[in-house]
């Protein structure tokens, strides 16, 4: 299980912690491009999609049955906020994609509510990223993705999708919702890639 | 009709009045007064009777109708984009000559 373990061996956090051009808050302040989806456990559904159309679908019970991992991450909004030391449960992009067979180099996230965007299938693999569906010990809500997020901790958290529905995975590079509007393609926070031209 | 849910459960939306402003600075002409037409239910609607989720990485205004998106406004270092692709049509009045 990747685990960010910076700052829990006694060193405070610090500046040097924060990506470039971002400051630290300890709220978990709510970004939102619509109204909130609410999905009920019963008809909620996640799926994967390969480049050939195979479906591999998991149910509500289904999905919280996989082993789950509880990681301890920082995240970076692009609209310049950070918050470290965020508790997630979820599970890892790698465990979802274990037995599925694909040559695919891309994914796209939908969402419930129809907010997509777009990360290359390796940046989702390796312990880089979880389908959240717990914050610091209770349920994900609604405002914050619930009942389940993407959650790709090393890039700018709109590629988090929250209401994640449907991992599609692609052979091409298809740009999501951001990503067509003037948003960097990769979203590196390291590398300040807010925004096309960077 | 309410121009703000501000205040509710659900995430905040402001009328598109707020757009007016962004949009007029870039553009050079007051645009409070332009009527869209929605490519997903296609009604059209003054750009004052959008809803607009303005805490976001930009600017979304959606239709009150049927919720689709008809337009997005995003702000970069150096350039402002206007994406149209939800409005089949941007209505604006001219002075009549
Ligand atoms: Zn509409």
């Amino acid at each position: 299980m990747a685990v960010i373990t910076r700052g829990f061996g006694g060193r405070r956090r610090d500046d040097a912690d924060l990506p470039p051009g971002q400051y630290r808050t300890d709220d978990f302040p709510v970004l939102s491009a619509g109204p909130t989806p609410r999905i009920g456990l019963d008809e909620w559904e996640l799926a994967v999609v390969t480049e050939t159309g195979e479906r591999s679908t998991w149910s509500w019970a289904e999905f919280t049955a996989l082993p789950a991992d509880e990681p301890t991450v920082d995240i970076h909004c692009v609209t310049r906020w950070s918050k470290f030391g965020t508790s997630w449960r979820g599970v890892s992009v790698d465990t979802l994609l274990a037995d599925v067979d694909t040559a695919a180099e891309y994914v796209v996230a939908h969402s419930y509510g129809g907010y997509t965007t777009n990360i290359p299938l390796e940046g989702l693999l390796d312990g880089q990223a979880w389908v959240a569906y717990e914050f610091d010990g209770a349920p994900l809500a609604p405002v914050h993705g619930g009942p389940a997020r993407l959650l790709v901790p090393h890039l700018y958290f709109w590629k988090s999708a929250k209401w994640l529905r449907a991992l599609e995975l692609r052979l091409d590079d298809e740009p999501g919702f951001w990503e067509t509007a003037g948003y960097h393609n990769d979203g590196d926070p390291w590398r300040e890639q807010r925004y096309l031209e960077d | 009709m309410p121009t703000t849910n501000v205040g509710a459960d659900d995430p905040p939306w402001v009328d598109g009045n707020a757009l007016a402003g962004p949009l007029g600075e870039i553009m050079g002409t007051d645009l409070t007064v332009a009527e869209l037409t929605c490519a997903g239910c296609r009604m059209t609607r003054p750009l004052a009777a959008m809803r607009v989720f303005d805490r976001a990485p930009g600017l979304v205004a959606r239709c009150p109708g049927c919720e689709d998106v008809v337009m997005r406004l995003v702000r970069t270092a150096d350039r402002a984009l206007v994406d149209l692709r939800g409005s089949l049509v941007v209505s604006i009045p001219v002075p009549i000559t």
